[in-house]
């Protein structure tokens, strides 16, 4: 039982990891368009890459 | 469903009319295309090596229809004054626009369209929201113009238009941003809080350190769960609180907070019960309910800044009048007495008087009147309204905020900020439950105090833990949301969360004509010829004559001939999912014109007489075609046709046909009307339309209340007559004019084809454009309330043993843990029953609204 004396506070560290990942890509607007991703990644999309990506908002385009 | 078969079009997937040769080459084999519109746009497709568009798509396209004239303005977009209000300049090349972009109808759209936009040369970059269907383009204004992204997007079939994102999308996608947020960390507190929580329920074994140290834990997930994600239920408290109104805010945020302090002070204090896992379940459960309400309702209101659409960005500027000189100039540098010119086809900017020419003016989205409306010098004319038969020069009087459309507006925002306090009556049973349930709680504590005053406060939290979360909070939002989705998957779209209640209570139903209950659309009821004439040669004769109109009866006319446009076709359409919408219907026939409809007759000579008729010679023959007066001085119509206008055609000044056009009525409302009332419902009917027009239709479709030639005014002034009899009332309608009364009816519905502001306006959308979802909807509507009774009598019952048990003290967190849990579970089991609901007449076959991924 002693080791949950230590896996508590970790599981606490994950969660607030966890917790830092969701809300930085809330930020970061990955959850801007909840449809369209799941139906462009079935579509063979060979087109050549963006000309050039400055923004990291082209990256998930 | 999306491999055409051959006699259908390749591209929009409407049949092709006999005989018609428009052949696309895909992948070696030859497609055939309706029209030549289909067919350029799909050649462009298939050959900018983006064919795999032909086996993504779920959805079939609109058919391409896009004034030539707005294709002509597109040049203007890439003057700076223009450009100044919705480009921005990033570095001295780069700039950056917000585009709308029409006719998206499935996922493949996007990704034709992002590609297409990206292989063009000088495009930085492009990234398109199927969300909302908007797009943002950063471009080298070096390399490329914003006119040739334009161009290039309706060359596959769209049509973008820039938009000024302003303040309201922002804060939208601001409010969104922080509800996914909240819900994020609701949801991982409440996921982590329960690990912590379930060892304490069932360990035998936990030494009192361990336990301490799972409610340290627990306290700290729960901290930002109660006081950032729960955060909205405090603020709605404290809003009701102060309006001294009791809202479900109020118990929430008790419950919440009394379960919460009582929990921290029990972690502090070492003695004591914990409802953490209470606390974050209950938090995150409300969140996702409000979360997806949010999102459909915003789904369908996202057009009321689209209103501006309607009047144009450009003006056609007469700067020296009398003089010719055009200069082209946007609309927001007009000045009250500049003298403009509207082309046909061109949508007027302002409110005027018409000082030369002379014209047909369809005002059907501001007033719901059918028939365009002639307009000769000294006539006043609307912005906003589309001119349709030839240019006008008119001199600006009104503009901006001044002019009828903003009026609409104006009243359009009076009527929805009275909403809620009708909406608010329904919340009044709840908020008597809530009031008796603060009022046992009370009298429990009270009790408890004077017995023992150390165990009162514990009792008094298991009290409100145990019972008003899941019996309140749930019990409602998860049935509407069952329901909401069911009817969403039916073809009606649910935009404001009180619809579905009202909608089961409705007593009266109220329909607008023009557009609801008819297409909008006139078409040839009837053919009455002479002395033996076949009827489809004097049908070609005057389709021949108008050819070159924009008129609508020349439309009813041209309709189904042999070489059907684009045009007949796009009637069907308006039966099947997409919004055809007026402008653009008028700008197709200009096509029509100029890609000259195949046909051996030619009509010479054309003379056309505004508000008359046409003129013409076909062979040997004069032709008059129009008002029977105009067509033979001795004509009379053969009898009368309830609503429908007699237009003669004469051949040598004797006339040889009689052409009866109506509106077309929308083929499924009369049984769907039937089933309305069958369910109990009385319909009325207003319209804009002339008396003997609304008089046949409501006969047509035994409606027995109707009022014709009605004003927004003077609909919402019936209805709120209605409304002072008790009565409640359920709105349908489609057009700009209905937008107020819709906005004041208790809940209603618009046509998802109709005006985008009617849709703000609106509590539902209808989306399949089948009426019947109307009876269907209703019907789920009154289950589902009975669902929401079965939910609260569940709840009751379930109160009835817990809060004894609780006010004797017998309830531990545990027990109220598990009691909370199965009697949510019970309600939302019970809410999925609606998911199944079966509408009790099968929808026709075919016809299959579009699901709409939520």
């Amino acid at each position: 039982m002693d080791i949950l004396l230590l896996l508590i506070p970790v599981s606490l560290l994950v969660v607030g990891l966890i917790a830092w990942v969701l809300l930085w890509a809330a930020r970061h607007g990955q959850f801007d368009d909840l449809e369209g991703p799941a139906h462009s990644v079935i579509m063979d999309d060979d087109r050549p890459p963006p000309a050039k990506p400055q923004d990291k908002d082209t990256s998930d385009a | 469903m999306d491999a055409p078969s051959f006699s259908s079009c390749f591209h929009c997937g409407l049949p092709v009319p006999g005989g018609a040769a428009y052949p696309i080459r895909y992948e070696s084999e030859t497609r055939p295309a309706c029209c030549r519109g289909c067919q350029a746009v799909a050649q462009t497709i298939i050959d900018s090596g983006q064919g795999a568009y032909y086996t993504h798509r779920t959805a079939l396209p609109a058919t391409p229809q896009q004034a030539e004239a707005e294709l002509a303005q597109l040049g203007l977009y890439d003057l700076p004054e223009i450009q100044e209000s919705f480009v921005r300049v990033e570095a001295e090349n780069v700039r950056e626009a917000a585009l709308i972009l029409e006719n998206i109808v499935c996922a493949a759209c996007i990704w034709l369209n992002e590609r297409h936009i990206a292989a063009l040369p000088g495009v930085l970059s492009v990234e398109i929201n199927y969300a909302t269907r908007r797009a943002r383009v950063r471009w080298d204004n070096g390399r490329i113009q914003l006119s040739a992204i334009l161009k290039a997007v309706s060359d596959i079939g769209y049509i973008a238009h820039p938009f000024d994102p302003g303040r309201s999308d922002e804060i939208h996608a601001r409010e969104r941003n922080t509800a996914i947020k909240r819900l994020a960390i609701a949801g991982l507190g409440m996921m982590q809080v329960m690990m912590y929580a379930l060892p304490t329920y069932t360990a035998t074994d936990m030494t009192d350190e361990i336990r301490r140290l799972m409610s340290w834990a627990s306290l700290v997930l729960t901290i930002p769960v109660v006081l950032y994600s729960a955060w909205p239920f405090f603020i709605g408290a404290w809003r009701d609180v102060k309006r001294r109104m009791l809202g479900m805010d109020v118990p929430v945020a008790l419950g919440i907070g009394t379960a919460f302090a009582a929990s921290v002070y029990s972690t502090f204090s070492g003695h004591g019960e914990v409802y953490y896992d209470s606390v974050t379940m209950f938090v995150f459960l409300l969140l996702t309910g409000r979360f997806l309400e949010m999102n459909a309702r915003r789904r369908a209101g996202a057009a009321v800044e689209e209103l501006v659409k309607l009047i144009p960005a450009v003006a056609t500027q007469l700067p020296d009048w009398p003089a010719r000189d055009e200069a082209q100039v946007p609309v927001a540098r007009l000045a009250v007495g500049d003298h403009v010119l509207v082309r046909p086809g061109e949508t007027l900017p302002a409110d005027g008087v018409v000082v030369e020419g002379d014209s047909a003016v369809s005002e059907a989205l501001l007033t719901g009147e059918s028939l365009p409306v002639a307009k000769t010098r000294g006539a006043r004319v609307v912005g906003g309204s589309l001119n349709q038969a030839s240019p006008l020069i008119v001199k600006v009087e009104k503009l901006g905020a001044d002019t009828r459309l903003a009026a609409i507006v104006r009243l359009l925002d009076r009527a929805q900020s009275e909403k809620p306090r009708i909406g608010q009556l329904a919340d009044r049973a709840a908020a008597w439950f809530v009031g008796l349930l603060l009022v046992i709680t009370a009298l429990v504590g009270a009790v408890w105090y004077a017995i023992d005053p150390s165990r009162a406060l514990w009792i008094v939290v298991s009290v409100l833990v145990v019972t008003c979360p899941c019996a309140l909070g749930l019990a409602t939002p998860t049935a509407l949301t069952a329901g909401t989705g069911r009817l969403t998957r039916l073809g009606l779209l649910t935009t404001r969360g009180h619809a579905l209640e009202t909608l089961a209570r409705a007593t009266d139903l109220v329909l607008d004509k023009t557009g609801t209950l008819t297409l909008g659309r006139l078409s040839v009821r009837r053919i009455v010829t002479a002395d033996g004439r076949d009827a489809d040669a004097v049908r070609a004769l005057a389709a021949a004559l108008e050819a070159g109109s924009e008129h609508p009866i020349a439309r009813a006319l041209r309709q189904d001939r042999p070489q059907g446009e684009c045009l007949a076709a796009s009637s069907l359409r308006g039966l099947r999912q997409d919004r055809p919408q007026g402008e653009r219907l008028a700008a197709s026939s200009l096509r029509g014109l100029r890609e000259g409809v195949a046909t051996d007759i030619q009509a010479r000579d054309l003379r056309n007489t505004p508000g008359q008729g046409i003129e013409g010679r076909i062979g040997e023959h004069r032709y008059r075609l129009g008002a029977p007066r105009f067509a033979a001085a001795d004509a009379s119509p053969p009898d009368a046709d309830g609503d429908a206008s007699w237009i003669a055609l004469a051949e040598d000044g004797a006339v040889i046909a009689w052409f009866a056009l109506a509106d077309t009525p929308r083929p499924d409302a009369a049984a769907a009307l039937a089933a309305l009332k069958a369910q109990g419902l009385r319909l009325h009917l207003l319209s804009g339309d002339a008396e003997p027009a609304v008089r046949a239709a409501a006969r047509q479709f035994g409606i027995d209340d109707w009022r014709a030639g009605a004003l927004p005014e003077d609909k919402l002034a019936y209805v709120k007559a209605l409304q002072g009899q008790g009565r409640i009332v359920a709105m349908v309608g489609d057009g700009i004019n209905d937008a107020p009364v819709l906005a004041g009816a208790q809940v209603s519905i618009a046509m998802g084809e109709g005006a985008d502001v009617a849709q703000a306006a609106a509590d539902m959308v209808m989306l399949g454009s089948r009426f019947s979802t109307l009876a269907e909807g209703v019907a789920l509507a009154r289950k589902t309330q009975k669902i929401i009774r079965e939910n609260l009598g569940w709840a009751l019952g379930y109160n009835l043993v817990a809060i004894p048990a609780a006010a004797l003290g017998y309830v531990t967190p545990w027990i109220a843990g598990i009691g909370m849990s199965a009697s949510s579970l019970l309600v939302v089991l019970n809410a999925l029953r609606l998911s199944d609901f079966k509408p009790a007449a099968p929808p026709p076959v075919g016809e299959t609204p579009l699901a709409v991924p939520r």
